[in-house]
Order: structure tokens, then C-alpha cells, then sequence
């Protein structure tokens, strides 16, 4: 995935939690390589590569995509948020604040992906259902939780957000 | 029993902020300096001889920094059964022979991946093709394949237990079955994929940052296979994404990022694809299991010769365990007054089987556990009354393998028939509708020193500092289960101070005190545990000698570490700061500072382990009549796992082992095709989402075990055991199919459903 060839990059100029930033990318690169290797937002994890386990799920222009799916140079132009960009001023935000209080990290490799699920469902579904908050995270592979305490996490969540 | 003021709390996890704000630290996200990225030429084909490796064209491709293969490392075997050389049967690269599809080969670092992978392509082997065998019985075949040419028969080990007289016990019974069942490989899935990264130092020393549960086993295996001294490798465990015993043995490429990190001067890092994982990666057991059960006509057992086939794959990795365990599991939870086992380990042309969560226990417990529920019904008796008629209780022997100690089993069958509603729902007649029963028993790490190390079993170190603090090193891995955080909550309690007054270190061998073996066999809370207590203890003696000196007090008196505070008690006006009391011991040591070191190595524990937990479990399921579709609704658990340190991780550990179970009853399966295994992607190789989990309620029967730090056994391993047998059980209530072939797939539900009328 780390390239060390200079040669032949393109320039990408994007928002990544809330800050401009410009990366050189090889044609080929895609988001979730650049975020780790060119902007150095280790936090996003790569588990499959091609699109199946979630763990590299970041919000691209209020949507949550599998950032090893979509070419570094798609992301032109897009606001991008990743788990570095979820806490503010060192404060976490409630998902977060849910996710230690409730349980829901355990070996914490899917967590990144599951807050950025769960952001983008907070986003346009401020109080959701247990079935729609299960929903959104179904393509978010977790092998250590059974789920349970990250959907807890997320109704708990918004109910704090929503307060 | 005692109370406590941080045990039992559903204390948040220590590591949880950094995972959550994605600053924890796993191995892929390393970057050194100049540092190179390693691939792995794997075998194309299940078993051949390799003639020629021909590398050259690879080495010219420009960025490529070093190739090999086995010809070029120290032709050293290993394995983790150190004890036993003979089982150690493994090359970190194929030196003679390949004996599974995906067995390493070469390996390449170059300056970028892309490069790394595109120089595999160019490395030209010739094979020349050997029969291969696919199954236990075509392994064991008379003039099968051998997969190793010095292994007769493909069986690498066999195991046999054996107590009372099982034939006469046959003769006495009134109902005597035999049945054959048949388990599927599956995968441990963990999020993150294997990775590791070396450094070589200017003295030649190294050092390995890996994703793995055993630091100490991969840096003894790799002195070994390097042939430098242990001291000269030092194994760091950063955050791990997960391990299930899949991350338990010293891997060809941490073997070859520290070789060639060592041959190039430069760091060097492996992570594996995901499509890596799958089809060439460990996998739990494919079991053929057949067992024969004899019973009085009142229910009560009598005798069980059991027999399992082991499906090892092509090596023996942690295969000789699981092949013990398996044995000791078909023993557990009832009682059998005669009782003959035999287990084969059998070699065949597949990846390697290895440790899996439950090790042994989901393969045998579904087996002995669905032979229970077909009993009951030939018997005419409640599956809940047959067992607990049968029901193992504290103090029962297992010959020459165990004594329980804790155990209340009993307990937990009642609890889970009062919390399922089990008499009433048993009865129901509606249509799809059922509810099944599986229970389980777990160890709490093993006895048998198949590594034979020469250190303790786990090991802490303790310092004390006279700003109130305390440092904790220990060799323990918490690979995402919580030990750190159950570690510190037990030194917490032990010397009376809060979480954040302890600063950790762990699973570094050169900075944590050896040794410790890992993290297995739910081995972690009791030994680990146990060494931090042990420690504990000495820095209070030391305290309380200083505070007893400076308020004179009667030898009498007793004396606690509480709330920050070093006292009398009763008397907490006769005591000082912990700080105050660790400045005094140094004052009195003239300077030294206050550093002990506890450890714990089970004794007098017979063969297996020194806890055993138990459990019940209880499924309902409806199914769809016209697509054989299970929807599993409720999942009722009751389990004893002795105190419980945490509650939260406790909760957590359940939940997921029913994410495992589940996966293991209804859709995970690694198919082979001969020596291919086909479902290589998420896409095909189905886990569980949060879309198909039921909901479950548990619930923990109080017990105290008199081994365990603070009374705590295993809690979370065994619990993915019982899953399978429930669901089958209540599957059948519902359709009328009896499954003893797992996975439970819709086309076997339907296929029998129509046999059935």
C-alpha cells in the first residue's frame, strides 16, 4: 500500500475534518491509502480492501463509504471525517463518550468504522430505532462485541445529542 | 465473601479512549524509517515436491531488496509444542516439500508493496505433483499420500483416556446409541489481518513489533529457527484487532520480516490480504466425532467411549492441544463412571487447523451435547432433568485428569429453565417453533507445559513509588478480551488504590519480566491474575512492616491497604498515605527501591486445568417452513464463571461468543474444494451482523473459586460452545431435522424435513 515512487503523482486537494489538505497520489490510490499513508489519519483501519468488513468506513459529503473503495482522486473537492476528526478541543464526542462508557470497544480494530457509520445515520436520522441503527451498521463487521453494545452505544448516543 | 470496592465493577476499559479516537497503535500502523514492505510466494497446489526455485528475475526487478526461499535460512523445524521436538514440523519457508494450497514459499521485501507483490510473479518454481489427501479417512487410508513422508498413517498423535470399565458399564446399560457427527472448518475472522514489522539493530539485535497473543513462544521459536540467543530478539505486542488462538504460534512472516531485516539493515513489514487470512489462515478443527453413550432406564449415565478424528491439515500447529482438550471436553459436565477416549491427530493437504476459541470444546460439546438431547428423547425425559440428574457437582474427580473445584453447574440448568420459561415453551406445538438446550464447560488455562518453559507460567513485577503510584509490568497480552484493564483492577483492589494510580507496561520481552504464556485457553484472569496478587502481597508485607514500626502497634493487629491509605484496621487513624508508607520502606532499605516480583505456575492441578467453568443455554428459533430459514429470536444464558472482576468485559465476552456461536451453528464454513478453500472474501465466508443477532439475556450464578485471583475463573471462551447444540436442539423441535452435520444450512433443514413426510 505505501508507495515509495515519486513519479507520476497526481495532486488531490480535499477538507479532512475540517481542515484543507493536499495530498500527491498515484492514479490508482485509493481514499483509504491516502488517508493512512499520505495524511497520516492511521485511525481509519484497512481489514478486507475490497469493500466486505467496514473497518475503513469514513463520512464523504454526509455519506459513510468504504474509503478502500472509493480512488483517493474521487475525493476532489469532498469533505471527508474520520474517527481523528469526531473529538473537538480534546473533548469526545457522545458517540465516543457511549462507545467507553456502554462497552462497545473491545479489540477496537472496528470501532473507527462503526463511529463513522453511526455518525452518518445521526446525521439524517437523529432519533433512530434499534432496527435502524442495527441496519446501518450491518456492513460493519465486529468480531469481538456481538454488536449489542455498539447499538446500545449509538441509541444512547443520540439521546444525549438530541437532550 | 469478600467485598470490593473495584472488582465486580463494570469498570471502563483502560484502553477504550485511544481506540475510540483512533490513536491506539496496532502494527500496520507502524512506519519506520526506510522501511521495506514483504510479501509471500505461496504454494498454487495442495502437495509436490519442489524441484527448482528459480528467483533471479525477481531480484533484478528494480526496488526489490531481498528474496528467499527455504534454501536460503537455517534449516531449523519449529512449532509450539517445544516438549515434544518430534511434533515440531514446520519450516518458515517449504524447503523439500508443499503440503497445503497457500503453504509459504518465498518471500520478497521491496521498496513498496505494489513492487513486493509484482516480484512475486516473477520467482519461476517447478513442482512436481504428489496424491494428496483432503479428509481424515482418505488420510488414514492403508498406502494414502503421507503429507509428511516420516509420519506413517498421517496420524501425528494419538491421545487416550481411560477410567472404569466401559464394557461391562455397556453390559449394565438399559439404553446404549452410538452416533457419528461431523464438524466444519470455520474461520477466527479477527478484524485485523496478521502483521508484523522488524527492526535489526547496530548490534544485530532485534526487534519485532507483531500482532500475536504469545510474545514470549514467538520470541523463543525465533531464536530458535535465526539461531541467535532469546535475549537478542525482542518481541513487542502493540494493540491487537483480535486473535481467537489464531494468533498463537511463532508465522512464517514474522520469521521473515526479522531474517530479513537483519540481511537488508533495514526494517522490514508484513501485513497479510484478507484473502490471505481466509484461505490459508488457521481455522478451528474439522472433527469427525463418534460416540457411543450407555444409560440406566432412570436416566442415569453410565458409560461413553468416544472417538474423534482430528483434522490437522497439513501441520500440527496447535493440534495436539485441541486433540487433548477434545478428549477431556467429552468427560465434562456429567458424570460417566466409565469413560474411554481415543483422539487421532491426522495430517491431511489442507491449512493447518490450529487453536480456536473453545479449543476443541465447540466440536466435542456439539457432539456430546446433541447425543444428551437424543437421549432424552428415546428416554422419555425432560433434556433439563436428564442433565441435571447427570450434573457434575464440586469435589468430582476426573481420573488422572482433573479435580472441580467450583462448580455450579446444577445452579445454572435451573436458572436457565426458570429464565426461558423452558417447562412451558418446551410444550408448544406452533408450527416452526422450538426451543433447544446446550450447555458447556471451559478450562481456565491448561497445566500441561507443552512449551516447556523454564519460567513461571505468568509472572508480574510491581514497583511502588512514593507519590502514591504503582507500576505493573507484565508479559500478559490483552488482545482486545480486557486484560489490561482486569489486571489493573485487581492490583487496584489489592493494594487499596484507583485505576489511574497505576501506570502499565506489557508484552514486551525486553522490558517485561519473563515470562508468560500468552494469551489462551482463558488462561490470562487466573494465572496473570494470580502473579499480580502474588506480587500485591509483597509490597504489602513490606508496607505494613513499616507501618506497624512507626505506630508501634501490637503484633496482633491487622493491618490493610485501603483507599490510598496504608492502617490498622479498624484503626485507619494508625496508618499513612501509601506513598508516606512506600518512602518509609525505602528510608529503611536505605534507598532501595520497592520492586518484588509475583509469579504463578499451576501445581498439584492434575492434567488440564486448574478451574473449570460451566454453563447453560437455551435457544428459540422459528423457521421458515418453505426456505428452511432460521431466525434464531431469544438466547437465555446462565453461566458460572466464579467472581466476576468485570462486569462489563464479562457481558461483553458473552455477547460475542454468541456472535461465534452463532456464525458456527447457522452459516460459517470454509469449503473446500479438494485442497481450495472457495469462500476466500467476507462476501462468501458469512459471520454474523448486527442484523442476525438474536436477542439474549444472562445471567452469572454466584461461585467462588478457591484457585482463582479474588475467586474468578474463565468467563466467555466455553460460552461459544453450547450455541450450536441449543440452536440444532431447537431447530429439531421446530422441523423435525436433527442436525449432526454443522453447519445447520437451509438445504439440509429442507431435505430433511421432506425425509421426514
Amino acid at each position: 500500500m505505501e508507495q515509495a515512487s515519486e513519479k507520476g503523482l497526481l495532486a488531490v486537494r480535499l477538507m479532512v475534518n475540517g481542515a484543507s489538505r493536499e495530498a500527491r497520489i498515484r492514479p490508482g490510490e485509493t481514499l483509504l491509502e491516502m488517508l493512512r499513508n499520505r495524511l497520516g489519519l492511521k485511525g481509519t483501519k484497512c481489514g478486507c480492501e475490497i469493500g466486505e468488513c467496514g473497518a475503513c468506513t469514513v463520512v464523504m459529503d454526509g455519506v459513510a463509504v468504504n474509503s478502500c473503495m472509493v480512488l483517493a482522486a474521487q475525493a476532489e473537492g469532498a469533505r471527508v471525517t474520520t474517527v481523528e476528526g469526531l473529538a473537538r478541543d480534546g473533548r469526545l464526542h457522545p458517540l465516543q463518550e457511549a462507545f467507553l462508557e456502554l462497552g462497545a470497544v473491545q479489540c477496537g480494530f472496528c470501532t473507527p468504522g462503526m463511529l463513522m457509520s453511526a455518525l452518518a445515520l445521526l446525521e439524517i436520522r437523529p432519533r433512530p430505532t434499534r432496527d435502524e441503527v442495527a441496519r446501518a451498521i450491518a456492513g460493519n463487521l465486529c468480531r469481538c462485541t456481538g454488536y449489542q453494545m455498539v447499538v446500545d452505544s449509538i441509541m444512547k448516543a443520540a439521546e444525549v445529542m438530541n437532550a | 465473601m469478600a467485598a470490593f470496592d473495584i472488582v465486580g465493577k463494570g469498570v471502563p476499559r483502560t484502553d477504550a479512549r485511544a481506540k475510540a479516537t483512533g490513536s491506539a497503535t496496532y502494527t500496520d500502523d507502524i512506519k519506520l524509517p526506510g522501511m521495506l514492505h514483504g510479501r509471500l510466494l505461496r504454494s498454487p497446489v495442495a502437495h509436490a515436491r519442489i524441484l527448482n526455485i528459480d528467483t533471479s528475475r525477481a531480484k533484478a526487478l528494480p526496488g526489490v531488496k531481498s528474496v528467499i526461499t527455504g534454501a536460503d535460512i537455517p534449516p531449523v523445524r519449529y512449532g509450539n509444542w517445544r516438549l515434544f521436538p518430534n511434533l515440531q514440523d514446520e519450516y518458515a519457508l517449504a524447503r523439500d516439500k508443499v503440503r497445503f494450497i497457500g503453504d509459504e514459499v518465498a518471500a520478497v521485501a521491496a521498496v513498496d508493496r505494489d513492487t513486493a507483490e509484482e516480484a512475486l510473479g516473477l520467482i519461476s518454481v517447478e513442482y512436481e505433483e504428489l496424491p494428496a489427501v483432503f479428509d481424515v479417512d482418505a488420510a488414514m487410508r492403508r498406502g494414502a499420500p503421507l503429507v509428511h513422508d516420516e509420519v506413517e498413517g498421517n496420524v501425528s498423535l494419538d491421545r487416550k483416556i481411560r477410567y472404569g470399565d466401559v464394557e461391562s458399564a455397556f453390559k449394565e446399560a438399559d439404553y446404549v446409541r452410538k452416533d457419528t457427527f461431523t464438524v466444519q472448518a470455520v474461520s477466527h475472522a479477527y478484524l485485523e489481518p496478521c502483521s508484523s514489522v522488524a527492526q535489526c539493530d547496530q548490534d544485530g539485535r532485534i526487534t519485532l513489533w507483531t500482532s500475536t497473543q504469545v510474545p514470549y513462544i514467538v520470541q523463543c521459536l525465533l531464536a530458535s529457527t535465526l539461531k541467535m540467543r532469546e535475549n537478542d530478539i525482542r518481541v513487542i505486542k502493540p494493540t491487537v484487532g483480535g486473535g481467537f488462538g489464531g494468533k498463537m504460534e511463532l508465522r512464517p512472516w514474522e520469521f521473515c520480516a526479522a531474517f530479513m531485516a537483519r540481511s537488508t539493515g533495514k526494517p522490514v513489514k508484513f501485513t497479510l490480504t484478507r484473502r490471505e487470512e481466509l484461505a490459508t489462515g488457521r481455522r478451528r478443527h474439522p472433527m469427525k466425532l463418534i460416540s457411543k453413550v450407555g444409560f440406566k432406564k432412570d436416566g442415569t449415565l453410565l458409560a461413553k467411549d468416544l472417538k474423534i478424528l482430528l483434522d490437522g491439515g497439513a501441520y500440527n500447529a496447535m493440534g495436539p492441544t485441541a486433540t487433548f482438550l477434545c478428549g477431556n471436553f467429552g468427560a465434562m459436565l456429567y458424570r460417566y463412571p466409565a469413560y474411554r477416549f481415543l483422539g487421532l491427530h491426522v495430517y491431511t493437504n489442507k491449512p493447518p487447523a490450529s487453536a480456536m476459541r473453545g479449543f476443541g470444546a465447540p466440536q466435542s460439546l456439539f457432539a456430546s451435547e446433541t447425543q444428551m438431547n437424543l437421549a432424552a428423547e428415546e428416554l422419555g425425559i425432560d433434556p433439563i432433568d436428564l442433565r441435571l440428574k447427570n450434573a457434575q457437582v464440586p469435589g468430582d474427580e476426573i481420573p488422572d485428569v482433573a479435580t472441580i473445584s467450583s462448580c455450579g453447574f446444577r445452579e445454572c440448568l435451573e436458572n436457565v429453565a426458570v429464565m426461558s420459561d423452558w417447562k412451558k415453551k418446551r410444550k408448544s406445538k406452533k408450527k416452526g417453533y422450538g426451543v433447544g438446550i446446550g450447555c458447556y464447560s471451559f478450562i481456565s488455562g491448561g497445566v500441561f507445559n507443552w512449551f516447556n518453559t523454564q519460567y513461571a507460567f505468568s509472572t508480574a513485577e510491581v514497583r511502588a513509588f512514593a507519590d502514591g503510584t504503582v507500576h505493573l509490568l507484565t508479559m500478559a497480552s490483552d488482545i482486545g478480551q480486557g486484560s489490561d484493564t482486569v489486571l489493573k483492577q485487581i492490583l487496584a483492589e489489592e493494594l487499596g488504590l484507583a485505576m489511574q494510580d497505576i501506570r502499565l507496561t506489557t508484552a514486551d520481552t525486553a522490558m517485561t519480566p519473563q515470562a508468560d504464556l500468552g494469551t489462551w485457553g482463558s488462561r490470562v484472569t487466573l494465572m496473570a491474575g494470580n502473579a499480580v496478587i502474588d506480587a500485591a502481597r509483597q509490597i504489602k508485607e513490606q508496607l505494613f512492616g513499616a507501618v506497624s514500626a512507626r505506630f508501634n502497634l501490637n503484633v496482633i493487629y491487622d493491618l490493610e491497604c485501603k483507599g490510598g491509605r496504608v492502617q490498622a484496621v479498624g484503626k485507619p487513624e494508625r496508618g499513612v498515605s501509601f506513598g508516606e508508607a512506600v518512602a518509609m520502606v525505602q528510608k529503611t532499605n536505605r534507598g532501595k527501591a520497592l520492586v518484588v516480583r509475583g509469579s504463578y505456575t499451576p501445581r498439584r492441578k492434575g492434567l488440564v486445568t486448574p478451574a473449570f467453568s460451566f454453563g447453560a443455554q437455551v435457544a428459540e428459533v422459528q423457521v421458515d417452513q418453505r426456505t428452511g430459514l432460521v431466525d434464531v429470536k431469544n438466547m437465555w444464558t446462565a453461566h458460572d464463571c466464579g467472581t466476576v472482576i468485570n462486569s462489563k468485559s464479562v457481558e461483553g465476552q458473552l455477547e460475542g461468543s454468541l456472535h461465534m456461536g452463532l456464525g458456527y451453528a447457522l452459516s460459517e464454513q470454509l469449503v473446500m474444494d479438494g485442497g481450495v478453500t472457495v469462500n476466500d472474501t467476507f462476501l462468501d465466508y458469512k459471520i454474523p451482523t448486527a442484523l442476525d443477532m438474536p436477542h439474549g439475556v444472562s445471567a452469572c450464578v454466584p461461585t467462588y473459586e478457591p484457585e482463582g485471583p479474588m475467586g474468578a475463573k474463565e468467563a466467555g471462551e466455553g460460552m461459544v460452545s453450547p450455541t450450536a447444540p441449543a440452536i440444532a436442539d431447537a431447530v429439531h423441535r421446530a422441523t423435525g431435522y436433527r442436525c449432526m452435520d454443522l453447519p445447520i444450512t437451509p438445504e439440509k433443514i429442507l431435505s430433511g424435513m421432506k425425509n421426514k413426510g
